[in-house]
């Protein structure tokens, strides 16, 4: 060792040697966590990952190494194009939509304490209602003729709007349900960061100058809400990325892929038309998109610094 | 510079009374200081002043005016937290900025660089008026604190236990130096504590309050030794003044655990009173003279200046607690019986409600004979 003698400290800061028997007790403690992820995790995904490199279909016996071929013609593919498009812009007007309207309905039911628990309860309904049932409902409300909200829509004096059958209306009519139905959930999340806001600050601003409720809300709780809204933004994109059961219950991704988003497609082509190996390969995009945001929200989010 | 003033104020929270029917007249440029234990109402007093919360009756006016009506910001009061509630993600300068920014104010951006500068000086704060307030010490924070308060040059510094998140060096430490900020500044300051020490040594005058009511307004050597009120005399000194009780006894004398006391306090005979003797006006004896009491030792403080010993005696819950100077030789060991006089000039008595009862002249001219 030639540089020992210019870094003495070097030996007094290594490891102990670890003692014998410590790595099998780490193994058997550590044991039956990492067997259940490799069983249900890790390898479903190794599976998928090597499948979206093969031709294989639903229940086939035989199977063939493609390479990129699904890769290649997945990118080439419209309806590809038009389900990642559309993915995109769900996800571009969801997030927004249900993060800022969810912040104004925990401001809104922080400002007056009475009834909280029932405001609370009321936005929080549709996140724990199976949006496969709510799904029909909102079939029912969109109707043409008979639903609801055309009814209040004629009565208000416009014409009827083709909610889910006009093609140029009916993704947003789903990002109107999906805002609907994460609101809740991020209110919940926002309410949860105002509470822990001391309410010291806010007479701090009070005393200061702050009079406006504007000023309270920039000085104080936007800066405070900081990292609750930067994790409510990335778990928003991540549910809003897995939009499947209202496209499945009232469109199947129509009219004419209108409203075809990635898991609907990865549904349809894997088991519809049995093709695993492309639907392996559009999984694997959504992953991406999935990992992505799970991988800024570890590297990202986790590693602030918060104001204590 | 400013004086404060409340008049019969009562504060309820639901059923509960934080405050009744309060009266307090705050002189300008005094540091006056609201002392009392948890619930006594302070905080509620100071929030009012601030307007953080308005009373259920009664009037507050600072410099004469009522202020009733007026915001927190427009009554030029600065308020300092226990928590220091800096503004996150701001930095040093920013906080003490914001202050000066409000529209109640009209400041020129010259003004509020000159404004800071001037704050940040008196508190050496200015190496940090560029650093994020979340990378600052405790310390640090509640300088920043009473930076952004001074900063406004406000009619009144109102400050909330300010010192009491700080570690025990620090507080001693900061205590004076908020002391020596206001002898500088001038400022009326009002400040709430539950710890006798900082009420004591930085204050002009003290209220002692207990659920919601002011039990006496006084400088602190007054508040000490010539408390008004039994629970004053409990709650201020340490260790805590000896509580005896007494009868009036024929003949103007009070009777205590068979020792009289030639006090005449004009009461008639059997009434039963309370006798309170700081350790201090407690003294050893060999051959008692005078009233004195008999009890085994069973505990020794040793403060080094001070030896405190406290005596079992009968008819007494808590032991009686003697100061002696440990320069003296005469020390009892554990155990021994020790005989304790009392002074009876030093004796503070209270009636059955806890009031002061005072002595008439023949009592004290008596207590001059036996000394």
């Amino acid at each position: 060792m030639p540089d020992s003698g210019e870094l003495p400290a070097t030996k007094a800061v290594r490891a102990p040697p670890r003692r014998r028997g410590h790595g099998a007790v780490a193994a058997v403690l550590a044991g039956p966590a990492l067997a259940l992820i490799v069983l249900f995790l890790i390898g479903p995904l190794a599976c998928v990952a090597l499948l979206s490199l093969t031709d294989y279909q639903l229940g086939a016996a035989t199977l063939n190494f493609v390479g990129g071929k699904n890769y290649a013609e997945m990118l080439s593919d419209r309806v590809f194009q038009k389900s990642l498009t559309n993915t995109l812009i769900y996800v571009a007007i969801t997030v927004p939509g249900s993060v800022l309207l969810g912040l104004g309905a925990a401001l809104l039911i922080e400002a007056d304490k009475s009834l909280r628990a029932f405001y609370r309860a009321i936005y929080f309904l549709p996140v724990m209602a199976t949006l496969i049932a709510m799904s029909i409902v909102w079939e029912l409300m969109l109707h043409p003729q008979f639903g609801i909200v055309n009814q209040v829509v004629k009565t208000l004096g416009f014409a009827r709007v083709d909610w889910l059958q006009n093609q140029s209306i009916v993704l947003f009519t789903l990002c109107g349900i999906g805002i609907w139905q994460s609101l809740g959930f991020n209110m919940v999340l926002f309410m949860a960061g105002l509470t822990s806001i001391p309410k010291d600050l806010y007479e701090a601003a009070a005393v200061d100058g702050a009079d406006l409720a504007i000023d309270r809300f920039r000085l104080v709780t936007w800066p405070m809400l900081g990292p609750v809204t930067l994790f409510v933004i990335v778990i928003s994109a991540i549910r809003s990325f897995q939009v499947f059961d209202t496209v499945q219950v009232l469109t199947k991704g129509g009219p004419n892929k209108a409203s075809e988003v990635l898991l609907y497609t990865m549904y349809s082509e894997g088991f519809e038309f049995f093709r695993s190996g492309y639907a392996s390969a559009v999984t694997m995009v959504f992953l991406l998109f999935v990992l992505g945001l799970s991988a800024f929200k570890v590297f990202v989010l986790d590693k602030r610094v918060h104001y204590a | 510079m400013a004086t404060v003033r409340l008049e019969k104020v009562t504060k309820k929270f639901g059923s509960h009374t934080a405050l009744n029917n309060l009266d307090l007249e705050i002189r300008n440029s005094e540091f006056f200081v609201l002392l009392g234990p948890t619930g006594a109402g302070k905080t509620t007093t100071l929030r009012l002043i601030a307007g953080l919360e308005s009373p259920n009756a009664g009037t507050i006016a600072i410099d004469g005016t009522d202020v009733l009506n007026w915001s927190a910001a427009e009554r030029d009061v600065a308020l300092v937290f226990q928590y220091y509630s800096l503004y996150p993600h701001y930095t040093v300068r920013q906080n003490l900025e914001f202050p000066l920014k409000s529209k109640v104010r009209h400041m020129s951006p010259q003004d509020r660089d000159a404004r800071i500068a001037k704050a940040a000086k008196t508190l050496r704060i200015e190496h940090l008026l560029e650093r994020k307030t979340d990378r600052l010490s405790g310390g640090e924070m509640q300088r920043v604190s009473i930076g952004r308060a001074i900063v406004r040059e406000p009619r009144v510094f109102l400050m909330d236990e300010p010192l009491s998140n700080l570690d025990a060096e620090l507080r001693v430490h900061m205590r004076s130096e908020i002391a020596q900020l206001h002898r500088r500044l001038g400022t009326t300051c009002i400040y709430v504590t539950h710890d006798q020490a900082e009420a004591m040594t930085m204050s002009d005058r003290i209220v002692v309050m207990m659920q919601g009511v002011a039990l006496q307004v006084a400088p602190p050597k007054a508040i000490y030794e010539d408390p008004s009120d039994l629970r004053v005399a409990r709650f201020v000194g340490s260790p805590a003044i000896n509580v005896l009780p007494g009868t009036v006894a024929a003949g103007s004398g009070i009777d205590v655990l068979g020792a009289r006391l030639p006090l005449a306090v004009g009461l008639p005979v059997g009434t039963h009173v309370t006798v309170a003797a700081r350790p201090q006006a407690l003294s050893l004896t060999a051959r008692p003279a005078g009233p004195s009491l008999t009890g085994r030792l069973v505990h020794i403080e040793n403060l080094g200046s001070d030896l405190f010993l406290h005596a079992g005696i009968e008819g007494v819950a808590a032991p009686v607690v003697v100061r002696h100077d440990p320069a003296l030789a005469n020390m009892p060991g554990l155990g021994d019986m020790i005989a304790i006089a009392l002074a009876a000039g030093r004796m503070l008595v209270f009636d059955g409600q806890g009031r002061r009862l005072t002595f008439e002249p023949e009592a004290a001219a008596a207590r001059h004979v036996h000394a």
